[in-house]
């Protein structure tokens, strides 16, 4: 084929090539080392001397034009086939799959690890306690005398006369400290028994204890610390109130009441009608019950706090009966997925 | 605790409106749980006078002209009652009345009349006869003569008041009583307290036959008794009966009445006895013997025991200290000598024979929350003052006080401003405490910031600083305590620790692993043990019992989970769940010795649990396999035996050489025992995986330590072989490992049987993988270990190789 020839045909040719073959066969038809481009380079041998530099120029020149044409051509072939793949390719997006659904925590892990989150960033630590507590650390050293009543058969499940399923995660405080030194700053989570059961008790609930014994620890220390604590836990706008109570290990003691997360503190029906909730009890640790412990009370005191975790699942998540809790029903259950 | 508003107005200058005084007494920790109004659904109904009347010819009916004073002189009431006549003062309720029975009173026919009214009974304004006399008459309630006319029914009856029931703190036993409150409230509003008149006059009288004796002065620290003679056997006044049937007792004769104002107002109980019925006019003190009887005042027999402190003459026994008196010293008609018993009792043996007999009562429940003696003295000299102002019997000078020889006098307690400071994280006034501590009957000197305070001798709870910086805030306001976020305190390292975030990370894998977390109460029947088959002699059966369970249903501390996890199944069952996936990671209880004399081992399990169509043993296998997985562990299983597991489908879990636990399904026998319905029993395959998690968390990586690469290429060789059906995959990879310590790691890939195989053979294929620390693993090297295995499994078991 003449140069001419090859330029023309070339052209055309490549107008009718669709796919990847015929794409192919161009190839080999011009570019391979058979091919037509080849063949004009072949001829230069035939070519006089002195115009074989000219010939060499042209037939280089047609090599890179019909190249280039090609190039041309191969991206939008492959590009066609890519399309044409995805196209084969596209699947039902909305088909079902196989696959785990998947189980959550239960309320009262979620609730105690949402306390737990907002302590920690305190600097509190996480102690545990055992269930099953002797007299000593479950009531005397925490300053509860031989007499009192919460010691009576009608709270406590007694084991013997001096073992008992602790009533209160309080004994935590004792354990802590008598291995500790200040500054101390603890969090006790764990489960609790008492001798009650109706809509609001449980044989076996679950408490978190928080105990600070450091320099200079004040009531107003107990209030802001709490403010922090039912703001994280409720909502930002949430407030405490304190309010006189009375507990063997705290002196003073207090009642703490959250304002009411539903109603914003107007009064609603959960807060009947008095825009406070009460959350939690909590004082200034009895020097008493550092003293127990061998913590000298005229450099260091404390405070403490202990909240029903039960109390806080069903008033965050309006559960109304605290059996439900224990009863684990999956429709139950599956609601708390975070 | 509950108090009449009038009452507390008799001690106190009260000047504010009970919802006032309601936030007041909360404010300074006294929590009013119930304000009920007395005169609520009774208005308009006034004292109105029949000034006329004729009967209604041919009905039982009366016509009556009613003269309201200024609510309007002629009301035309019709009544059916036969009791009335022309000048009787009655209860008239008017056309828009309301009555406590739920009647509104509107314009009536009554036959062809109509009626503008109705003149009420006792019975229809809700009054007995202890309230106003006659109330009980069958008939309209005729009312004294002196009934003011047009006065509100409310107003005439004292009904216009107000029934506080406040809770009142164990540390508080002082305000178990009117005057307790009264002082609170004093304290409150700062205002003066008015002590209730205690005077009375003895006449000189001595009765010395009468001799008290104290055996047990521990328990009965102080013991007052008077005499007083010539009683009369009367009611009491209207007043007092009102009051004492406003806060819940009955009226029965003014000395009973008397004991039971003085325990309400005072807080004191009292008793009085029958002189005449004491052998020897004598009161001893004393423990009951064993077996020793008694007829208390509610006419039963009570067996008692040492543990009961006795109130005896001579011979008998006549009262159950601080509980109840005896019904053979009862104050009858033809009492005329009585002793008066005003005492302390120990509030822990009180609570004990209360509690011990069965047997509740007023007293008891006042002396279970502690008396002071300052209170015994008052209960006295209050009770002489009611005997004197109602003229019920005449006091004598035979008083007798058998102490325990505590002090009379004030404690006297220093205490440093700065350190009430200190506690509140706020400076109050020095004036300010002085002044609180005044109002709360403190006698306070102040020196140098250093408070010098005789205490009241009721407030027995008063020790340190720190009890007066709770009275100083309480009454100061709580209001004024400034937040601060633990400003002086160093700063402390928190979160959780290793382990408690690991057990963190367990529960929520298994989470993602499709299974709910459960939490069951600890508690548990012994007969889960029969039910779950526990042979008799097995050591499940050793556990910590309750000493005073609430049900036998939850009467031991659980020593195997399963009980609890299949209950929580059988109750998903029964609510129409059918896919459940559950675990629960929580303690077992498990004795050192029996009888239990140190705390028991408290074992951490972690339990899974799982039912449904698409459940099987493999895929409880899969889920635990997966476990160990994310913990970077390893475990095998062996099979095993289980009393509450298939027989077959039974595999003891192992993890670096120690046994953790077992798992399995649930036995066909247990499942039976389900409360679930019959029909779907047959087809109801439960599994269940009980883990020592005490145990396994001490396997896991202590720390991630990264290993370089050795760099060296490993191998890898499958093996085909044909085999015993009853050889186990578990024993073949066990016996492919023994081969070469190249061998790190064996995985069945295949396993089938055909009838082509045999019988009793199947075909079982693996895939071993090679690996060495020192060198490339070459296909020699494989060769030679691959020969190996071929020649074990077929010394071992007989196994040919398949192409």
């Amino acid at each position: 084929m003449s140069m001419e020839t090859i330029k023309t045909e070339c052209q055309a040719e490549l107008n009718l090539v669709e796919d990847a073959k015929q794409l192919a066969d161009f190839w080999t038809k011009y570019l391979s080392k058979t091919g037509e481009v080849q063949k004009l380079m072949g001829g230069i041998k035939n070519v006089p001397k002195e115009e074989k530099k000219a010939y060499g120029q042209a037939v280089n020149e047609i090599k890179t034009w019909v190249q280039a044409l090609y190039d041309a051509k191969k991206e939008e072939v492959d590009k066609k086939a890519m399309l044409a793949r995805y196209d084969a390719e596209t699947v039902d997006v909305t088909l079902p799959v196989k696959h785990t659904e998947a189980g959550n925590l239960h309320p009262l892990t979620c609730i105690k690890n949402e306390i737990i989150d907002v302590f920690a960033g305190m600097g509190f630590e996480i102690f545990e306690g055992p269930e099953i507590e002797d007299d000593d650390h479950n009531f005397t050293r925490l300053n509860v005398l031989k007499d009192h009543p919460s010691r009576d058969m009608q709270d406590t499940f007694w084991l013997t006369e001096d073992l008992l399923l602790r009533t209160h995660t309080s004994p935590g405080q004792i354990r802590v400290m008598d291995t500790e030194k200040p500054p101390i700053k603890v969090l006790v989570p764990g489960k609790v028994f008492r001798s009650d059961s109706d809509a609001t008790h449980s044989p076996m609930f679950s408490q978190m204890e928080g105990l600070v014994v450091d320099e200079h620890i004040t009531l107003c220390d107990l209030q802001g610390m709490l403010d922090q604590f039912v703001k994280a836990l409720f909502s930002d706008e949430a407030k405490t109130r304190l309010r006189p109570s009375y507990f063997p290990f705290t002196e003073p003691s207090v009642e703490v009441d959250v304002s009411c997360f539903k109603c914003g503190g107007k009064g609603c029906s959960l807060c009947k009608g008095t825009g406070w909730i009460e959350v939690l009890g909590g004082g200034i640790v009895n020097n008493k019950v550092l003293e127990n412990c061998n913590i000298d009370s005229s450099k260091y005191s404390g405070l403490a706090f202990g909240i029903g975790i039960e109390r806080i699942a069903m008033l965050k998540y309006g559960i109304n009966h605290m059996g439900k809790l224990f009863e684990n029903d999956i429709e139950f259950l599956k609601q708390f997925k975070a | 605790m509950k108090v009449l508003y009038s009452w507390l107005k008799e001690y106190v200058d009260i000047d504010i409106q009970p919802k006032e005084l309601e936030e007041k007494l909360f404010s300074v920790g006294f929590e009013v749980e119930a304000v009920e109004y007395l005169g609520e659904n009774l208005e308009n109904v006034v004292v109105g006078q029949i000034t006329s009347m004729e009967h209604y010819e041919g009905t039982h009916l009366q016509i009556c002209h009613v003269d309201c004073g200024d609510k309007g002189h002629d009301h035309l009431i019709l009544t059916g009652a036969d009791n009335v006549f022309v000048g009787a003062k009655v209860p008239a309720a008017l056309i828009g009345a309301k009555l406590p029975c739920g009647l509104e009173i509107q314009p009536r026919k009554m036959v062809d009349m109509m009626s503008y009214g109705m003149l009420c009974s006792g019975e229809e304004m809700e009054l007995n006869k202890d309230w106003y006399p006659g109330a009980d008459v069958n008939g309209i309630m005729i009312l004294a003569e002196d009934a003011p006319l047009g006065m509100e029914m409310r107003d005439y009856l004292e009904l216009d008041d107000y029934l506080f029931d406040i809770s009142i703190t164990a540390n508080r036993p002082d305000c178990q009583s009117v005057i307790g409150i009264a002082k609170e409230v004093a304290a409150a509003l700062r205002k003066p307290f008015k002590a209730p008149d205690m005077s009375y006059t003895e006449d000189g009288t001595v009765n010395g036959d009468i001799s008290i004796e104290v055996l047990d002065k521990e328990t009965c620290p102080r013991y007052l008794g008077h005499y007083v003679y010539d009683v009369k056997y009367m009611e009491s006044p209207l007043w007092m009966k009102r009051r004492l049937i406003a806060v819940g007792h009955n009226a029965i004769n003014a000395m009973v009445d008397i004991t039971n104002y003085v325990l309400v107002e005072i807080g004191q109980p009292m008793h009085a006895f029958d002189l005449s019925t004491l052998e020897g006019s004598s009161i001893v003190v004393r423990r009951a013997e064993e077996g020793e009887e008694l007829v208390t005042l509610d006419e039963k027999n009570r067996v008692l025991n040492p543990n009961n402190l006795l109130i005896c003459d001579k011979v008998k026994a006549v009262g159950l200290a601080g509980v109840m008196g005896g019904l053979n010293s009862e104050i009858k008609e033809s009492t005329v000598e009585v002793l008066f018993e005003s005492a302390k009792f120990l509030k822990d043996n009180v609570r004990k024979t209360s509690r011990g007999l069965g047997l509740r009562s007023d007293a008891a429940a006042r002396f279970e929350k502690g008396i002071d003696e300052y209170t015994v003295e008052c209960g006295m000299a209050r009770a002489l003052n009611l005997v004197e102002t109602l003229g019920v019997a005449k006091i004598s000078s035979s008083h007798f006080d058998v102490s325990g020889g505590a002090s009379t006098e004030k404690r006297i307690i220093q205490v440093e401003t700065a350190k009430v400071n200190d506690v509140l994280g706020i400076v109050v006034p020095e004036e300010e405490m002085v002044k609180i501590l005044n109002a709360l009957q403190f006698y306070v000197e102040l020196n140098d910031g250093v408070l010098t305070l005789a205490v009241p001798r009721y407030r027995e709870d008063i020790e340190t600083y720190q009890d007066i910086a709770e009275e100083i805030i309480r009454e100061y306001g709580y209001d004024k305590v400034v937040p601060t976020f633990l400003d002086d305190a160093k700063v402390t390292n928190g979160g959780l620790n290793k382990y408690q975030s690991k057990e963190l990370g367990v529960k929520e894998y298994l989470c993602a692993q499709g299974y709910y977390e459960i939490q069951t109460i600890a508690m548990t029947a012994k007969t889960d043990f029969d039910m779950f088959l526990i042979p008799e002699d097995a050591k499940e059966r050793e556990v910590v019992e309750l000493l005073n369970p609430i049900t036998e249903n939850l009467s031991i501390m659980r020593t195997i989970m399963a009980p609890s996890m299949v209950k929580v199944i059988e109750n998903n069952i029964k609510n129409g769940n059918e896919e459940m996936h559950f675990f629960e990671l929580a303690n077992i209880y498990l004795p050192k010795a029996l009888p239990l004399t140190e705390p028991p081992v408290e074992k951490k399990i972690l339990c899974l649990g799982t039912c449904g169509v698409n459940e099987d043993f493999f895929t409880l296998k899969e889920t635990l396999e997966a476990f160990a997985s994310n913990n970077d562990l390893e475990f095998s299983y062996k099979r095993g035996e289980v009393p509450y597991l298939h027989p077959g489908r039974t595999a003891d879990v192992y993890c670096k050489g120690e046994k953790i636990g077992h798992f399995g399904q649930l036995r066909y026998e247990v499942v039976d025992s389900l409360n679930i319905a019959g029909g779907k029993k047959a087809d109801t395959k439960i599994f269940i995986a009980e883990i020592d998690y005490s145990t396994l968390s001490g396997l896991f990586k202590e720390a991630i330590k990264y290993v370089p690469e050795t760099g060296f290429k490993g191998n890898a060789r499958d093996i085909s072989v044909l085999i015993d059906k009853a050889v186990e995959c578990g024993t073949a990879i066990d016996a492919i490992k023994a081969c070469d310590e190249l061998i790190k790691k064996v995985s069945l890939f295949d396993i089938f049987e055909s009838e082509k195989l045999g019988a009793d053979k199947k075909s079982m294929a693996f895939n071993i993988q090679l690996a060495s620390a020192t060198c490339d693993v070459t296909d020699e090297m494989t060769d030679k270990v691959f020969e190996k295995v071929v020649a074990a499994l077929s010394e071992q078991f007989g196994a040919q190789m398949r192409v």
